[in-house]
């Protein structure tokens, strides 16, 4: 399948400081690609960049087949592009607004009512056609980004925090509303609320210091890495003994009768329990410690700055 | 670009700062045909006697435009300083970017709307030498000239403010810069006689509106006018470029 997006080797200076260092990456149609990062890490100067607003210092982007940068306008019919604060004109109504942002984007005359339509029954935007921007509460303004994104029915759709300033409810709904974006267009979001990406998202991206630090697939990352426990015990027992047990491929102790154990492959969490129960050492708790993306995102971003 | 042309002058229509402008444009200058005028009446009898005496063209119709013209200086500023200064600190700058439409369409765009504020503007005033029509026979070429000197020095000032605008997020910073730069060009040639000053009569906005004013056509100062016009657009849309390479 051909990818959406490639971008091939991005590095972006600001003078001397290079915010965005040799990146590359690939969307797949109908895959919702997060980016993830802590502040400053790159993460809107990758999408800066990807949506046309920001020329690379060096490096190329392709966007369904086309030049970025030397085949604007052809490779931005492709894109829709949500900006960190929502692009509004806060004079027009949400109707006007969005009719311009059609013709803009190279809707056809005849379509632009029905493009119009679609756009905002996704967003929900049915009633507030004929209000003005201005008057709009701060999530129905992002909404009204949201469907200027997707107006002219873009192949990516490139969303730069896109919950942000919601209230819960209204999370929600546009989690879902990605969701289902995502599952006809290739979608890339950044985030820094790391559940977000894992309700969402296909496939994430950790951004530190301007480089990819870490890509994975979450269905993977999920499997991956869920043989691990963590167990707290009322007996005061030896290291030694816990590593007797049957099954256990690797034991740390934490203190406080708390210990780290690896299993092996074969061995599952309920035989692992079954054996300490049978010794009596009076198991008091035990949490799965599978790899989470917090852990993963809190271990990438905070060792220390050796890579500068 | 006729969708930016569009909603530009929606938004400069919507907004009352048009509105106020063309009302206060069309107030001060309507005064000051009418003093004119009134002055005109008190000295036409002397100036029946006179053989090729001046007429109500040079008395009435000139001194009129050429007010025009320093309230169309003050005005375009106003009109053009929240052209881009607005929209990049709105941040809907990404939104024109990230659309598949060309820089010199967007700054086209822009400038045909703003333009097109002024000319409504003219037209307002250029109804006030034709009311004369009604009771005497203004000098039609040179009234001819003279909207025409108007209309090119309009289309040089609102060129001038698109590329000021393009350079600040702030646009009060974007309507003074415009306000210095087009009174220089329009004082520049205050100075004595003598080379230098030759040379700067050339750069003048006001010696060659002077010269189209009194009647007298030329291609060069028509040239002046569209070489001013087309430069600070071509390097509005440089500037822009240059907007995505720094920012």
């Amino acid at each position: 399948m051909e990818a959406l997006i490639r971008l091939t080797g991005i590095t972006r200076f600001f003078g001397q400081f290079c915010a965005v260092r040799n990146l590359s990456l690939e969307l797949m149609p109908g895959e919702i690609l997060g980016l993830l990062g802590p502040n400053g890490a790159g993460k809107s100067t990758t999408m800066r960049i990807l949506s046309g607003c920001l020329r690379a210092s060096q490096g190329s982007v392709e966007v369904n087949g086309f030049d970025l940068f030397k085949e604007p306008l052809l490779a931005k019919r492709s894109i829709g592009y949500l900006p960190e604060t929502p692009p509004l004109y806060p004079e027009l109504t949400v109707d006007e607004y969005l009719g311009f942002c059609a013709r803009l984007r190279a809707v056809k005359r005849s379509e632009t009512v029905a493009a119009l339509d679609r756009a905002k029954s996704l967003c929900g935007l049915e009633k507030t056609g004929s209000r003005l921007i201005r008057n709009l509460s701060k999530g129905f303004q992002q909404r009204v980004g949201i469907a200027q994104a997707i107006i002219h029915n873009p192949r990516v759709i490139i969303l730069d925090e896109p919950t942000n300033g919601l209230d819960p409810n209204q999370i929600i709904e546009i989690r879902q509303l990605i969701r289902t974006l995502g599952e006809r267009h290739g979608v890339i979001l950044s985030t820094h609320i790391l559940p977000e990406v894992q309700s969402v998202c296909d496939r994430v991206l950790i951004l530190k210091n301007g480089r990819l630090v870490y890509t994975e697939y979450l269905v993977q990352m999920n499997d991956s890495e869920n043989n691990a426990v963590r167990i707290r015990l009322d007996q005061s027992s030896e290291e030694a003994a816990v590593a007797d047990l049957e099954g256990v491929a690797g034991v740390t102790a934490l203190g406080n009768n708390r210990f780290s154990i690896r299993l092996d492959t074969g061995c599952s969490i309920p035989a692992l329990v079954k054996q300490i129960v049978q010794r009596d050492w009076g198991l008091l708790e035990l949490v799965s410690e599978h790899q989470n993306l917090e852990q993963i995102f809190y271990r990438l971003t905070t060792t220390e700055e050796n890579d500068s | 670009m006729l969708a930016i042309f569009g909603k530009e002058l929606r938004s400069l229509f919507l907004s009352p700062l048009a509105w106020s402008l063309m009302t206060t444009v069309q107030l001060v200058l309507a005064w000051l045909f009418l003093v004119q005028l009134e002055q005109y009446l008190q000295i036409q009898p002397k100036l029946a006697g006179l053989e090729n005496g001046p007429g109500v063209s040079a008395l009435v119709v000139a001194p009129l435009l050429d007010s025009a013209a320093v309230a169309f200086m003050l005005l375009a500023p106003l009109l053009t300083m929240g052209m881009f200064s607005r929209e990049s600190g709105n941040g809907t700058l990404d939104l024109l970017f990230s659309s598949p439409v060309s820089m010199t369409a967007i700054v086209l765009g822009k400038y045909f709307a703003v333009l097109s504020v002024l000319s409504v503007m003219l037209i307002l005033v250029a109804l006030m030498p034709f009311s004369l029509l009604l009771g005497t026979r203004p000098d039609m070429g040179s009234l001819a000239a003279a909207l025409i000197a108007l209309a090119l020095a309009s289309a040089a000032y609102t060129a001038v403010g698109t590329w000021i605008s393009s350079m600040t997020q702030q646009p009060a910073v974007a309507a003074v810069s415009s306000y210095a730069l087009l009174l220089l060009l329009w004082i520049i040639d205050l100075t004595g006689s003598g080379e230098v000053s030759s040379l700067l009569q050339q750069i003048s906005l006001s010696s060659h509106f002077q010269r189209m004013l009194s009647g007298l056509v030329s291609t060069a100062d028509i040239a002046y006018f569209i070489l001013l016009t087309a430069a600070t657009l071509i390097l509005s849309i440089h500037r822009l470029e240059h907007l995505r390479e720094q920012t």
